[in-house]
């Protein structure tokens, strides 16, 4: 089994959700493999605010929509997004 | 570099003329505004939030889809943040084609992409001060007794 690469990622936190976890960006650290399931895991672990964040948020890596099982790599930036806001 | 973003008020006028072209015999403007309805309890104003470098990545991808459906039309977009008050567009798309009916499709197709697709967030603020986070259903996703109070 390979050993584990060390990773860091920049989250960051747009309206309704910045509010909840009291910070616009936070930087994560990680092992690799994982996953944005992974990052959204330890930020709502890491910061008390956080919890209140959905266990399944939109997301978006690198300005791009992104599923909860896609991969994350070392520098890239996650964002956790909430609703966007449609209208009819 | 083009910016889909503004925080002043939109002109559609340089929109049409963007997107105005001798061969385009129909342009479509389609203009979202701030709206205090029966249903609204008192909206004065929406302050519009965004992950802004995502917008304007995700409007570019959006307008390459739009070209790729319709080759021929021509479709210009601004999204406006900040504060803005009842009455006064959010956002305005033009979309000129050779014919009516590409023209409205584009128009509509644009629309529709942007409230599925583009991270942009909305406050209500309403008549009696309170400010509620609204989301694509219309319902409030924090009311503000859930804020951090340090906010």
């Amino acid at each position: 089994m390979d050993s584990a690469t060390p990773a860091t990622v920049r989250v960051r936190f747009f309206a309704s959700y910045a509010e909840l976890v009291g910070r616009s960006e936070a930087a994560v650290s990680l092992s690799l493999p994982a996953t944005v399931g992974d990052v959204v895991r330890r930020v709502r672990e890491d910061f008390p605010g956080a919890r209140a964040l959905p266990e399944r948020p939109l997301a978006a890596v690198n300005l791009k929509q992104a599923k909860l099982d896609a991969r994350v790599q070392d520098g890239d930036e996650v964002a956790l997004l909430p609703p966007i806001a449609g209208g009819r | 570099m083009t910016t889909y973003l503004t925080r002043t008020p939109i002109s559609l006028d340089t929109l049409l003329t963007e997107v105005a072209d001798p061969g385009c015999g129909g342009t479509c403007a389609f203009l979202g505004t701030v709206r205090n309805g029966p249903d609204d309890q008192g909206v004065t104003a929406i302050e519009y939030s965004a992950y802004e470098e995502m917008v304007e990545a995700e409007f570019g991808r959006l307008l390459a889809d739009a070209r790729g459906r319709w080759p021929e039309a021509r479709v210009a977009v601004r999204h406006r943040l900040g504060t803005i008050p009842v009455g006064e567009a959010s956002i305005a798309i033009a979309a000129a084609a050779p014919h009516r009916a590409q023209a409205f499709e584009a128009c509509r197709y644009v629309i529709e992409e942007v409230k599925r697709r583009v991270p942009v967030w909305k406050k209500e603020l309403r008549v009696d001060g309170s400010e509620i986070w609204v989301d694509p259903s219309g319902r409030p996703t924090v009311r503000p007794s859930d804020r951090p109070s340090h906010v």
